[in-house]
């Protein structure tokens, strides 16, 4: 089978024939590339760029809290209006520059194509042109660090009129980059979205009926659609904030006759189905994992689509649950707290159905394996937590204390770390062809759990305390400057070193087993799904020959069976 | 005249699914452009539920003239490029592509129309001073605030003149493979989609329309 999307390449340069055979060069393979295999590296790449950036700043930020106004090392003094700009920037870039790009768009484009049977995404152009506008959304983002004022400190939520005028945030540059930056990203992801439900509809190889589609395909699309349905008022509503930052109008500026509120409706519309985005994606891989390691069929197939197509619908009807003190009617917060009491029901059983599917298994505790199972115990922590802030009643104590601050981190952590390490490290042979270390990864896996469980219990605690999240120096409050909250403080931010410290064994890892690690075969894990029937890495155009699907992707274990596994497209 | 046969892309199986896929990838394009509009369409009415007075005051400013002969217009384009789609379905051997070309000239022609149109209507606005934000300058509304009334004017309809602007770019690039006999009975997916989205365009202005002119 020729290499197709490279064909669809070269026919736009029918000219320089002589070059159609060679080794494409080194901006073509790298930058020009339509093969969803090369995009879906640039993104992963881009995304890991990111997070040790985003990294570096929740380190220089953690050691203020912990150390107010001292020196920090590797950052120095830090000023108030700094310290804005990074909490602003970290929270931006972990969620729209490494959850999205590398739950959604890095394993969406590796593995959509791969594990429906098809050479690559309906719309390749379109796909590297998504990336493309992706990266200059992370380049504006980056040079706005640099700019006059600095980058923007209003929080990633960017409320107005904070956010809609200069004289309050004192970052007027930085303000517009990171909106346009935003703005440009959410486009890249539309473009990327759209690729993905139109190939997971219309290129599935022959056999493959809609319950045959691999779960985690099936929470790609599904959060896709999410992402589709909910950005578009979000992108109106920049618009607005451009305009009110830009020409002086005032769509929110109360002091003109401007609503605040609308910006909150606008955001959160988009920002709650948000969660769900990045967590459907999370909670697809782990079922991947989990089947794969247990040796086991995923308990109840249709029931996980199911609860997963309700949380969708769901996720829609929750957002003013991070309104409550906001002035809005408390009669509708009655309604929003019930919708959001609601929704964790569906996710909680979710957990029952993975949980159920390790009952019984032969479990092996490999490395992606004990990121799934830490994926499962982490997230139910930030799960139970967030019903004391979905319930209004509480949550007017709690909203905006650390204590969201940890709930929230509870459920992100989870999602954009450890299932991703969860996902990075069971397709890694599949991506390089070669094994990862073992021992390197569950150091690298107990270093950044213990880290994680470190960093965010104490601000829990801090949260119930009373302290609010967005302050610089908490010595001039008596109630909070207390030596307990504190130590807690430092604690914390011992646990965010530990994890930073963690990460230098999966990077170790993950360069030295490009080269050096033992080479995987096209089936190390022995799962069923059709990305393990090619070559690792799979080559341009994937498939040698179309597969035929005769089965469901989780037939492990079937009794009467010699082999404890039945790959998808074996005909008997 | 004559027709060029179009060669499936080598990643589809079919030509069928080539056209499915292109078609289903244009619709949920078009419902990101609808809920794009919708989020302004919300400030809109929230902002107008909170002051009747001064909208329908700040509204009368707008001239329903030329708004009237702009939807004309408009409509009429969306009906030309329907027309040329028409054509495309029953051109078989290149006899109708002259007519599919003057058809598609005739739509970016009058998106021109629309334009210039615009241009006047913006022009009297810069003028008077009926402008968004901190350029408002017009003391012929007696309520305040009269400025946010233009803020949501002047974004709604900017953001859909430069849909329109997109749009006569799309169409341009079809009427040039109409003209080389790139679409017939067989093959029209572009023309059809370049159509489909110059139908949402048209669709967005006659929401606008009533609700910021006649209201």
């Amino acid at each position: 089978m020729a290499s197709t999307a490279d064909h669809a390449d070269h026919a736009d340069h029918a000219g320089d024939a002589g070059h159609a055979h060679h080794e494409p060069g080194f901006v073509k393979k790298y930058l020009w590339s339509t093969d969803h295999k090369m995009i879906a590296m640039q993104y992963l790449f881009t995304g890991m760029v990111m997070a040790l950036i985003g990294g570096y700043f929740a380190y220089a930020f953690r050691m203020q809290m912990a150390f107010p106004g001292q020196h920090v090392p590797g950052f120095g003094f830090m000023a108030p209006g700094e310290y804005n700009g990074l909490v602003t920037s970290h929270g931006t870039i972990m969620i729209f520059w490494v959850a999205m790009p590398v739950l959604l768009a890095a394993f969406g484009n590796f593995l959509i194509p791969l594990m429906i049977g098809c050479d690559d995404m309906v719309f390749p152009r379109l796909n590297r042109l998504s990336y493309q506008i992706f990266l200059i959304s992370a380049v504006v983002l980056v040079a706005s660090f640099f700019v006059h004022g600095g980058p923007f400190g209003g929080a990633w939520t960017a409320y107005p009129p904070l956010s809609a005028k200069a004289e309050y945030n004192l970052t007027p540059l930085g303000a517009t980059l990171w909106l346009v930056a935003v703005a440009l990203e959410f486009v890249a992801f539309l473009l990327g979205g759209i690729n993905f439900v139109t190939t997971a509809m219309n290129a599935r190889a022959p056999g493959m009926r809609m319950w045959d589609i691999p779960i985690v395909i099936w929470m790609i699309v599904l959060a896709s659609i999410m992402f589709m349905a909910s950005v578009g008022p979000l992108v109106a509503g920049a618009a607005m904030l451009l305009f009110d930052q830009t020409l002086g109008t005032a769509f929110y500026d109360p002091a003109r006759g401007g609503d605040p509120i609308l910006w909150q409706h606008l955001f959160w519309f988009f920002g709650h189905p948000e969660v769900y985005v990045v967590l459907l994606p999370a909670l697809g891989i782990v079922a991947e994992v989990m089947t794969v390691f247990a040796r086991k069929k995923l308990f109840a197939y249709k029931t996980v689509l199911y609860t997963a197509i309700a949380t969708g619908i769901l996720g829609f009807f929750v957002w003013a649950h991070h309104q409550f003190i906001a002035g809005i009617d408390p009669r509708m917060a009655n309604v929003f707290t019930v919708t959001t009491v609601l929704i964790s029901v569906p996710i909680g059983e979710m957990c029952f159905v993975y949980i159920a599917t390790l009952y019984g298994g032969s479990i092996r505790l490999t490395t992606p394996m004990l990121w799934a199972l830490a994926f499962l115990a982490e997230f139910l922590i930030g799960g139970v937590t967030g019903i004391f802030l979905g319930a209004s009643g509480s949550d007017i104590y709690l909203h905006d204390t650390y204590f969201v601050l940890a709930h929230f981190h509870y459920t992100f952590f989870p999602i954009a770390i450890i299932a991703v390490f969860a996902g990075i490290t069971y397709w890694y042979p599949k991506m390089f062809g070669r094994m990862l270390n073992e021992t390197l990864g569950k150091i690298h896996f107990w270093i950044t759990i213990v880290g994680f469980n470190m960093a965010f219990i104490p601000l829990f605690i801090c949260g119930a305390a009373g302290d609010h999240r967005r302050i610089y120096d908490y010595s001039s409050f008596p109630d909070l400057a207390k030596p307990y909250l504190q130590n807690l403080r430092i604690l914390a931010t011992v646990g965010t070193i530990v994890i930073l410290f963690g990460q230098i064994f999966f990077l170790i890892n993950f360069f030295r087993s490009l080269r050096g690690g033992p080479v995987a075969g096209p089936n190390p894990w022995r799962a069923n799904t059709l990305e393990w029937t090619v070559p690792s890495p799979p080559p341009h155009g994937n498939f040698a020959v179309m597969p035929t699907v005769y089965r469901g992707p989780y037939e492990y274990s079937v009794p009467g069976r010699e082999e404890d596994f039945w790959p998808q497209n074996l005909p008997d | 005249m004559s027709i060029v046969k179009h060669e499936v892309a080598e990643h589809f199986h079919s030509a069928g699914q080539e056209s499915s896929s292109a078609k289903l990838g244009m619709w949920l394009f078009l419902v990101t452009e609808v809920l794009l509009f919708s989020g302004l369409f919300v400030a809109y009415a929230i902002i107008k539920s909170t002051n009747h007075e001064m909208w329908s005051a700040a509204s009368k400013q707008l001239d329903v003239v030329l708004g009237t002969v702009n939807t004309l217009v408009l409509i009429t384009s969306s009906f030309t490029v329907a027309l040329a789609v028409r054509a495309a379905q029953t051109n078989k051997n290149g006899e109708k592509n002259r007519q599919m070309v003057g058809l598609l000239f005739v739509t970016i022609l009058l998106a021109a129309t629309f334009l210039v149109v615009k241009y006047f209507e913006y022009s009297h606005k810069f003028h008077v001073g009926t402008l968004p934000g901190s350029y408002y300058h017009f003391d012929g509304i007696p309520f305040p605030n009269a400025h946010r009334f233009f803020g949501v004017y002047f974004l709604m309809t900017g953001l859909h003149g430069i849909h329109v602007v997109i749009g006569m770019i799309v169409l341009t690039w079809v009427m040039l493979r109409a003209r080389k006999g790139h679409f017939y009975e067989g093959y029209y997916t572009p023309l059809e989609l370049g159509g489909l989205y110059w139908h949402l365009v048209d669709l967005i202005w006659i929401y606008l329309f009533p609700l910021l002119y006649l209201v």
